[in-house]
């Protein structure tokens, strides 16, 4: 799906980037420990996450990540959505927690990018 | 920055415990490469063992720097640190194996992951260490079969 759907299926604010939302999604990586997500290989892998740290957006970077999504309104500080901003990363924050962010996510046929190594 | 015969060397100094521009070596090589124009999927490799290894050096040790070797043939990324070093590589190396404090976690790191990471994405890849003085990570991948 197009990142623009997954926006509104999530009700998202978007903080960076708001010109990339045609991005095509092909699945997600929802966790907390960046080297998890950095053993991703797939391509157009979005990453939803509890962290909001600059790490986050390094992770992204390294990962070829184009959008993060942060959960439960958790805005990250200026200095993170900056650098998003320039490594031309997208940051979507919805009020919706993890939980129930990947349940929406799932049941709109999106499927994990860690399962069986990508 | 270095040129000579097509070979292309570049140093950077990792300052331990410096969580605002931890990853910034990783993502000026990452930036090098992208314009040089090497395949995305090379790129990658380069850049995830580049960050796992930054990542090590401002968390695990005292500082470091990490010198980046691009030959016609293969990338080489040396990664040397001042200490304190790791007594057991073998367990080191094993995945899920981690010694990052609390603190470390709250971050999104301390999974264990990162040196078997390094290793996954290295064609070749060697690590020595010696409690007291430092460790040195050799990774090389291919650019040619
Ligand atoms: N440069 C280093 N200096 C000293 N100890 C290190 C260094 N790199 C790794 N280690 C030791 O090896 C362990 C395993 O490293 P590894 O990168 O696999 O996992 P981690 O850094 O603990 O967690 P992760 O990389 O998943 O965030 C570390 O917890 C630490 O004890
Ligand atoms: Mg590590």
């Amino acid at each position: 799906m197009q990142l623009n759907q997954l926006k509104e299926l999530l009700k998202c604010e978007v903080l960076t980037n708001e010109d990339k939302l045609d991005i095509e999604v092909k699945q997600i990586c929802a966790a907390e420990l960046m080297s998890n997500v950095l053993t991703c290989i797939g391509t157009n892998t979005l990453l939803i996450t509890g962290l909001n740290n600059m790490q986050v957006i390094r992770t992204a970077e390294m990962s070829d990540i184009p959008a993060v999504i942060f959960i439960q309104g958790r805005k990250p500080n200026a200095e993170v959505i900056k650098l998003a901003q320039d490594k031309g990363i997208v940051i979507l924050v919805t009020e919706y927690s993890l939980f129930t962010s990947c349940g929406i996510l799932y049941a709109s046929g999106l499927r994990c990018g860690l399962d069986g190594n990508c | 920055m270095e040129t000579a015969n097509n070979n292309l060397t570049m140093e950077f100094t990792i300052t331990a415990g410096d969580f605002s521009t931890a990853g910034k070596a990783a993502s000026e090589v990452k930036r090098i490469l992208g314009q040089i124009g090497f395949p995305p999927a090379i790129i990658r490799r380069v850049a995830v063992a580049t960050y796992e290894a930054e990542m090590n050096i401002v968390i695990h040790s005292f500082g470091g720097k990490i010198t980046l070797f691009i030959t016609p043939r293969k990338i080489n990324i040396l990664c040397e640190d001042n200490g304190p070093g790791i007594a057991d590589i073998d367990l080191a190396m094993q995945e899920g194996f981690s010694t990052a404090p609390d603190k470390i976690r709250e971050l999104g790191f301390g999974a264990g992951m990162g040196l078997p990471n390094i290793k996954r994405c290295s064609d070749e890849f060697k690590i020595y260490s010696e409690v007291g003085k430092g460790t040195k990570l050799e990774i090389s991948i291919k650019l040619v079969e």
